[in-house]
C-alpha cells in the first residue's frame, strides 16, 4: 500500500503544499501532477540529463530526487527561465544557433547550461582543467566536459557548444 | 518501486533511533545510487531515513593542514573547495572524474563511499547474483566481465567498487568516522571496503545501523603533487576501466615516498602498498616506475575477457608517475 508524506516547496516561484506517495520523483511530480512537461523523462536513471532542473540554484536530475525529500526547496524548470515573456539568454542562444533537432533533450540541456555557467562563475574546476587549483577558463573542451551529463541523440552537440559559448 | 515510509532525521540521535526500530530501513543521502537501485528493484527498503539535513555539510581545517570532511558534503562542494584543490589535487580530480555535474551536485561524501557496484548482473533482478541474493551464483565469472575485477576477487563475486573518490581517499590514508548504537568508531578507509570472499553481499565492514558522519584526510605535504587519472570507454561520464591516484615525493632524482591506489580493478579501492614499497629509495625514472607497477600487479588474476586491465593499470601508473616526477 502506498505511503504518503507531506512536502512544501516552491516551483518556478509558486508555493505548493502537497501530500504525495513517497515514491514520487520530482520529475513525475512536475510532469504528471503539476502539468509542467518541459523537463523530459529520457532514461529515468540519471544517465541522460533530459530531466535536468535547478534545485536551490544548482542543476540536478529530477528523476533521482524523491519529491517528499525536497521540503523547503526552490525548484526552477525550463518553464521558469523566461522572464516577462522574454527568453533567457541561453534559450535565445539555442534558437539562434539551431542547437537542437528533435528538441527532446533541449530543456535539460538549457537548465544544465544555466547551472554550469553559474558553477564556472564560482570558479569550480572540471576534470579537464589543467591545474585544478587555478581559476578555470571556458573553452570547447571545458564545455563538453561540463555538459557530459546531457545526452543528445540527434547529435546537435557542435551547435549546443556554440550556443553555450555565446552566452558564457 | 516498492512502497516505503519516509522519515526526515533532524539530529543524529533521531536517525539512529529510527533505523534501530525499523527493520529493513536505509539511510538516504543524495539518493543518486539508492533511488536508482530502488527503481531497479535491487534495493527494497521499508523505510528511508533521510540524513541529508544533518549538520555534516562542512569541510573544516584540522591540525597541520589536515581536512575534516562532513559526510553530507556534496561531491561538487568537495571538489570546489580551494583547500582540497591545492593540498590534494588527486582528491578534487577523482571527484570531478565521476558522474556528471548534475549528479555531483546531489551526491554526498558518505553516500559516494557506500555506492554499490555497477556489475550488470547485480543491477538486473532477473539474473542470479551472490551480492544481491546470496547463494544464487555469479554468472559474471563465465559471462560479461570485461569491466570487472582482476585483483582480490573470489569464486563468489568478481564485482568492482565504482567510486573514484574512494580511490583517492585510500591513497591519502583517510579515516572514516562512524556512529552507531554503541557510540562512535573510526575506520581507516583502506579497511572500510571488503574483498568479496564468501560474503559478497557485504560491501563494507559497516553494520546496517551505522552511519558515516565524516572523513578525515591527514596532512601530506607532497600530496600537493598528486593526480588522478581515469581510463574509460568514453571521454567523460563513465565508470573507470582502470584509474590511478598517485602522489610522489622526489628529491635529487630519487623517490622519497609515494602514495598510490588503483580503481576499477577490485571489490575495493586498491591501495598499492607493494608498488609504494618498491618505489621508496628508487630512481625516479620509467624503469623504477614499471618495476613498481609490476610488483603490485603480479598478484592480478584476470578473468577470460579482462586481462587487458593488467597492462592498462601498469601503463596508467607509469604514465601518472612520469607526469609527477
Amino acid at each position: 500500500m502506498a505511503e504518503l508524506a507531506a512536502v512544501t516547496l516552491t516551483i518556478n516561484g509558486e508555493p505548493y503544499s502537497l501530500e504525495l506517495d513517497t515514491r514520487t520523483s520530482l520529475l513525475d511530480l512536475l510532469r504528471e501532477e503539476l502539468g509542467l512537461t518541459g523537463a523530459k523523462k529520457g532514461c529515468d536513471h540519471g544517465q541522460c540529463g533530459a530531466c535536468t532542473v535547478l534545485l536551490d540554484g544548482r542543476r540536478a536530475n529530477a528523476c533521482l530526487l524523491l519529491a517528499v525529500a525536497l521540503d523547503g526547496a526552490e525548484v526552477v524548470t525550463i518553464e521558469g527561465l523566461a522572464q516577462n515573456w522574454s527568453l533567457h539568454p541561453l534559450q535565445a542562444a539555442f534558437v539562434e544557433h539551431d542547437a537542437f533537432q528533435c528538441g527532446y533533450c533541449t530543456p535539460g540541456q538549457i537548465c544544465s547550461a544555466v547551472g554550469m555557467l553559474d558553477e564556472l562563475e564560482r570558479g569550480w574546476p572540471s576534470y579537464v582543467t589543467r591545474d585544478v587549483s587555478s581559476q578555470p577558463r571556458l573553452d570547447g573542451d571545458e564545455i563538453r566536459e561540463r555538459m557530459s551529463g546531457n545526452i543528445c541523440r540527434c547529435g546537435a552537440y557542435p551547435n549546443i557548444v556554440a550556443a553555450v559559448e555565446d552566452v558564457a | 518501486m516498492e512502497p516505503f515510509r519516509y522519515e526526515r532525521a533532524d539530529d543524529v540521535g533521531g536517525a539512529l533511533a529510527t533505523i534501530a526500530h525499523a527493520p529493513g530501513a536505509k539511510f538516504l543521502g543524495g539518493g543518486t545510487n539508492l533511488v536508482d537501485l530502488m527503481r531497479l528493484g535491487v534495493e527494497r527498503p521499508a523505510v528511508l531515513v533521510d540524513v541529508s539535513r544533518l549538520p555534516y555539510d562542512r569541510i573544516d581545517a584540522g591540525e597541520g593542514g589536515s581536512l575534516h570532511i562532513g559526510a553530507g558534503v556534496r561531491n561538487s562542494d568537495l571538489a570546489a573547495d580551494l583547500r582540497v584543490r591545492t593540498r590534494y589535487p588527486m582528491l578534487a580530480q577523482a571527484v570531478l572524474s565521476g558522474a556528471s555535474g548534475q549528479l555531483r551536485n546531489l551526491a554526498t561524501t558518505g553516500g559516494n563511499l557506500l555506492q554499490r557496484t555497477r556489475c550488470p548482473y547485480f543491477q538486473d533482478v532477473t539474473k542470479p547474483c551472490n551480492k544481491r541474493e546470496p547463494g544464487t551464483g555469479c554468472p559474471a565469472r563465465e559471462g560479461e566481465h570485461r569491466n570487472l575485477a582482476v585483483l582480490g576477487h573470489s569464486e563468489h563475486c568478481v564485482a568492482t567498487h565504482p567510486s573514484d573518490l574512494a580511490v583517492a581517499l585510500a591513497a591519502l590514508d583517510a579515516v572514516v568516522h562512524v556512529v552507531g548504537p554503541g557510540g562512535g568508531r573510526t575506520i581507516p578507509l583502506v579497511e572500510l571496503h571488503r574483498l568479496p570472499g564468501d560474503e559478497p553481499e557485504r560491501d563494507t565492514v559497516l553494520e546496517p545501523d551505522e552511519l558515516i558522519v565524516a572523513v578525515d584526510v591527514p596532512a601530506l605535504g607532497f600530496a600537493e603533487r598528486s593526480l588522478y587519472r581515469k581510463v574509460r570507454e568514453r571521454a567523460s561520464f563513465s565508470f573507470a576501466l582502470v584509474s590511478v591516484a598517485a602522489a610522489l615525493d622526489v628529491a635529487d632524482g630519487k623517490v622519497r615516498d609515494a602514495r598510490i591506489a588503483f580503481g576499477g580493478v577490485a571489490h575495493k579501492p586498491w591501495r598499492a602498498f607493494a608498488a609504494e614499497e618498491s618505489l621508496r629509495g628508487a630512481s625516479a625514472d620509467e624503469r623504477s616506475f614499471a618495476k613498481a607497477a609490476d610488483a603490485e600487479l603480479k598478484q592480478a588474476q584476470p578473468l577470460r575477457d579482462n586481462g587487458y586491465k593488467v597492462p592498462l593499470a601498469r601503463n596508467a601508473l607509469v604514465r601518472a608517475l612520469l607526469e609527477l616526477a
